[in-house]
């Protein structure tokens, strides 16, 4: 686990060879997390990947969360991992909703982390996020014929009202 | 007063012998009986201690009753508990029901064990489909029977909005006592009804799918002339 000082170097040492891929740091809790722009992710997964010195060569997880009310909306979380050091680094990418009724874009990591095709779908699946040019972007989980995108905060939560006795008083005669 | 106290059990006639002469007595009347030698009073003691009469239908639905071969299925937690009343401890054995059948084709009844997911759902309904008449369906638990505490995107609120369901177990989980005092009722109502079958328990009758001649193919006359003496049969 880098301290926030190596978080530091590792923005600098980034922001010198991909300019602007480093947007904020975040450390806390003992945990390290890069917020990076999500044109450069593939840069900075590979930077990370190969540099001497970083060698983050394990996605433990890939996953997505939705951040609504706050800009930009969407992030989608790899958890890297140093093996011989077992060192963990996170890499944030803050996606932005395009306008209209598009779906959020990303550049797919099946290429650098076969073991992402799957959290892949499973992001596209729960949070309408694409992911450019993954090999089989499809649903996972819910079924195929599914709309909407289920995980995201502005999904109805679903399900049907029920009605308890304590609450008659409210609506009497509802059993009707 | 004076009260005249005698065994219980020698008044029944189909109580077993007491002492090793009566034991004596029966056996020799049996070995009379085979014989053929056995004649009148005695014969028709002999028929009253050993025979029992009934109709066929209520001999047929106490044989339903007590042989009910469960599919092997579960779907969520509920299936642990499912899986403790096979067990020693709980043990249905007592009821008859301990042949988990693993196809559809040899299950009368499924225990629906948790939660259905809307895609899962598909799939019951065709195993439900798959197993043959007579069938029964208990929803075992509170998620199986209303959705219970999943009121989400994912879950089929009760799984009967997809198929029909005979026993309804409150409990999350139902302690496999539960499970068993269900299967019990269940035990009681095939007992007690002759088996109509689901159509008519459910009012879908006119449901059926026939064998065609092919996809989306107009139904054959046979198959036309057997759907209409079905139809004549199960409204008669």
């Amino acid at each position: 686990m880098p301290d926030a000082p190596g978080l530091e170097l590792i923005r600098q040492q980034l922001n010198d060879r991909h300019e602007g891929a480093v947007l904020e740091t975040s450390f806390e809790r003992g945990q390290a997390a890069l917020i990076v722009d999500p044109e450069q992710i593939l840069d900075v997964l590979l930077w990370l990947g190969i540099t001497p010195g970083q060698e983050y060569r394990f996605l433990s997880s890939l996953h997505g969360a939705d951040y609504l009310p706050a800009e930009p909306r969407f992030g989608v979380h790899y958890e890297l991992l140093n093996m011989p050091r077992v060192e963990r680094l996170r890499v944030r990418a803050a996606l932005p909703v395009p306008g209209g009724d598009g779906l959020p874009e990303l550049d797919s990591c099946v290429e650098l982390f076969p073991t992402a095709e799957f959290q892949e779908r499973e992001v596209y699946d729960f949070f309408g996020i694409v992911f450019r040019g993954h090999p089989d972007l499809r649903r996972i989980l819910m079924p195929e014929d599914y709309v909407g995108w289920p995980q995201r905060r502005d999904f109805p939560v679903g399900g049907e009202p029920v009605l308890f006795t304590k609450d008659e008083p409210e609506s009497p005669g509802w059993y009707e | 007063m004076e009260i005249e106290r005698r065994k219980i059990r020698a008044l029944s006639p189909l109580d077993q012998p007491g002492t090793p002469e009566e034991l004596r007595a029966r056996q020799l009347r049996a070995r009379d009986m085979l014989r053929g030698e056995l004649e009148g009073e005695d014969l028709e003691r002999y028929v009253t201690e050993r025979v029992m009469t009934t109709t066929l239908e209520r001999a047929l639905n106490t044989a339903r009753a007590n042989s009910l071969f469960p599919l092997t299925f579960g779907l969520a937690c509920c299936a642990i508990e499912m899986m403790a009343m096979v067990s020693s401890r709980y043990d249905i054995a007592r009821f008859g029901a301990e042949a988990f059948r693993a196809s559809p084709r040899q299950a009368d009844m499924i225990i629906l064990s948790g939660r259905v997911s809307i895609k899962m759902a598909p799939v019951i309904r065709r195993v439900y489909d798959q197993m043959l008449e007579p069938k029964w369906a208990i929803a075992m638990g509170a998620c199986s029977s209303s959705g219970g505490m999943f009121a989400n995107y994912a879950v089929v609120q009760g799984a009967d909005k997809f198929m029909p369901v005979d026993v309804h177990i409150p409990g999350c989980p139902p302690r496999p006592e539960a499970l068993l005092h269900g299967f019990n009722k269940l035990q009681r109502m095939i007992q007690g009804n002759p088996d109509p079958g689901w159509r008519r328990r459910y009012n879908a009758l006119g449901t059926e799918e026939w064998a065609r001649g092919g996809p989306a193919s107009a139904p054959s006359a046979e198959a036309a002339e057997a759907y209409e003496r079905a139809r004549e049969l199960a409204n008669a």
